[in-house]
């Protein structure tokens, strides 16, 4: 803040706590600084040089997807496309983008839905009943984060031949939702353990039932790891590789992720046209994250609980 | 707290009558006294276990039973087609006996280890300082996230692009030397991943009482002396979390290493879930697929235990104990 030395005319009232340059040595007297407002320009340094290793790969996909696939082969990449063009992205759009991004869309609604109403449940019965089962059903859920969906992709593979299910959206949808259960519930049960008992007494002293507290107590205060779950269901849908390249075949039920896996072999060495299409996949969640950016970011925080 | 007189009076109100459908058998014995927490349990309606039951079957049914047949499909021989044939301890026999199961779980336990340093390590610095409210370095996160809004796929095919030598940036081919190519998907899982776990532990930092900085800097603690004293232990919880979430997620690095090496150069980058993917799905052995599967639960499995009874976590003790 040096360059707010000289003595301009504020348009508004300079903000008292910002112009102490006092040195931080013993406690700070006022409460208003707190101790996150210190500088560090050791930290500062470092995050710049993340913020380059972040950039330029991000840079790079950009300018080569822009850039026509001749000169892409001998101009660097590093540089600034010479005269950008969109044709890469017509090329991807003219591939079935977009059916690939509508099925992603519904595995990702599904799968959020079913997490939703599978997990709520669970966790408030987790919660609120004290009873042998519960608990062992809870202890299930903390040992299923360590179970590697690659490790039952063999099996899966059967039973879903079995149900008659195989390359089909549901089934992708039933086993991504499986294994986006148990920090689903970790997750819930986390927020569900701060409700306060006395809240869940006064309604009892109005004679309200155990669905009454859910729908009215539970999941109005729950709301922050609900949406947690949502985010984080939703990406696991969104991200989700391994249950489409096995159970799915044809390009019926083909997702985003499976379809850019494809475009490696339709277009071979045309890699400015394979960045468009990465960058168009990233397109949805980037409109997420610029329209909703706190929820996001805040629900993702949420997985580390408290 | 009120704690002694009430647990009696709420059961002969009008609430306990009708507000214990369970039935738990807990008003039966009104004068028995609990420790607080557990106190006046019975008092309140509490829904019915059942309803956590679809939750459980459901998840029984595409998670915990194929668990199981992967344990019994990893004493058979069985090629996709007709039935299962038993035939013992043959796959884990071949599993021990496979120098490329050795050479892969050593590249597997390797992959996890050192991502495990370079991602904690990153994700710690960098999750305290986003944890300051200075404009700059909100700004810097939120262009920190973007890497992770792009898919696991999106980001191998992305480094894929970049790294081949006739198109890149760089002009060496990085991915077909065994180190090259190794160090590259320590990277790339460390690109897409850093910026969660800065999430994780900026949320975690946020939460740390400034009280206790206070007390620290009166005991004449300078700022990496709070760091390391304050900060850190703090901490515990989230890096409970962050390291589970972590190790199972490098045990399972499987879209990363299939689009960028395919386990190659040779078989210098094949770790376990690309082992077990080429066994069940390219040479359709699903006995000795399923059995590299179950190791790898047993693996991922124990380190979780290890690392949940290590950190205190599966108590779900706070860090504030104590204060």
């Amino acid at each position: 803040m040096s360059h707010d030395t000289l003595p301009r005319p504020h348009p508004r009232p300079p903000r008292p706590e910002k112009t102490g340059g006092d040195p931080t040595g013993p406690p700070p007297p006022r409460r208003r600084r707190h101790w996150t407002k210190r500088p560090n320009p050791l930290a500062g340094l470092g995050s710049l040089v993340w913020l380059v290793i972040v950039i330029i790969p991000i840079y790079a996909m950009l300018s080569a997807s822009l850039t026509s696939q001749d000169k892409a082969l001998s101009g660097n990449p590093l540089r600034p496309p010479t005269s950008p063009t969109l044709d890469n992205y017509n090329t991807v759009l003219n591939s079935g983008f977009g059916h690939l991004l509508s099925n992603t869309v519904i595995v990702a609604v599904a799968v959020v839905g079913i997490v939703l109403v599978l997990c709520v449940p669970l966790a408030y019965v987790a919660v609120r009943t004290r009873d042998r089962w519960s608990g062992l059903a809870f202890r299930v859920f903390l040992l299923g984060v360590a179970i590697p969906a690659q490790a039952v992709v063999v099996p899966l593979y059967l039973l879903i031949a079995k149900l008659d299910l195989y390359d089909s959206l549901l089934a992708v949808i039933l086993p991504t939702a499986a294994f986006a259960m148990p920090v689903s519930v970790l997750v819930l049960v986390g927020t569900l353990r701060d409700v306060s008992e006395e809240l869940y007494e006064a309604m009892a002293l109005d004679g309200a039932s155990p669905q009454r507290m859910l729908f009215q107590l539970a999941i109005p205060m729950a709301r922050g790891g609900i949406s947690t779950v949502v985010i984080y269901a939703a990406l696991q849908a969104w991200n989700g590789f391994l249950f489409p390249l096995i159970f799915t075949q044809s390009d019926g039920p083909r997702v985003l992720t499976l379809g850019l896996f494809n475009y490696v072999s339709q277009f071979g060495v045309n890699i400015p046209a394979l960045l468009a299409s990465v960058v168009l996949s990233g397109i949805p969640i980037f409109v997420v994250y610029l329209v909703a950016r706190r929820a996001l970011v805040g629900g993702l925080m949420g997985v580390g609980g408290k | 707290m009120s704690a002694p007189t009430p647990t009696k009076t709420p059961a002969g109100s009008p609430a306990g009558e009708n507000g214990t459908p369970g039935g738990s058998g807990g008003s039966g014995r009104p004068l028995k006294y609990r420790p607080s927490g557990a106190g006046k349990a019975s008092t309140v309606g509490r829904p019915h276990a059942a309803w956590a039951l679809p939750g459980v079957l459901f998840f029984a049914f595409f998670a915990v039973v194929p668990l199981g047949l992967a344990f019994y499909l990893s004493f058979t021989s069985w090629d996709g087609l007709g039935d299962p044939k038993l035939v013992g301890l043959d796959n884990w026999q071949k599993m021990f006996d496979d120098d490329r199961m050795v050479q892969s779980l050593w590249l597997t336990v390797l992959l996890t280890v050192v991502s495990w340093v370079f991602q904690t390590v990153i994700s710690v610095l960098l999750g305290v300082w986003a944890a300051g409210r200075q404009r700059n370095r909100a700004v810097l996160s939120a262009i920190f996230f973007v890497p992770f809004l792009l898919s696991s796929t999106a980001i191998a095919l992305l480094f894929y692009s970049l790294l081949d030598p006739n198109f890149g940036v760089i002009q060496k081919n990085i991915l077909g030397s065994s180190n090259g190519a190794f160090l590259a998907i320590v990277f790339v899982g460390a690109w897409q991943f850093i910026p969660f776990h800065t999430l994780l532990y900026q949320g975690g930092a946020r939460q740390i009482p400034e009280v206790l900085y206070q007390a620290a800097s009166i005991d004449g603690a300078g700022r990496y002396r709070q760091f390391y004293s304050v900060t850190l232990p703090q901490l515990r919880n989230t890096m409970t979390t962050s390291t589970v979430l972590m190790v199972v997620g490098t045990l399972t690095y499987f879209e990363t290493v299939l689009i960028l090496t395919k386990g190659g150069p040779g078989t210098d980058t094949a770790i376990l879930p690309y082992l077990m993917y080429e066994a069940g799905f390219k040479s359709y052995d699903f006995g000795y697929a399923s059995a590299i599967a179950s190791f790898l639960v047993v693996i991922a499995t124990g380190l979780s235990l290890i690392l949940v009874r290590l950190t205190g976590f599966g108590r779900m003790r706070s860090t504030r104990e104590g204060m």
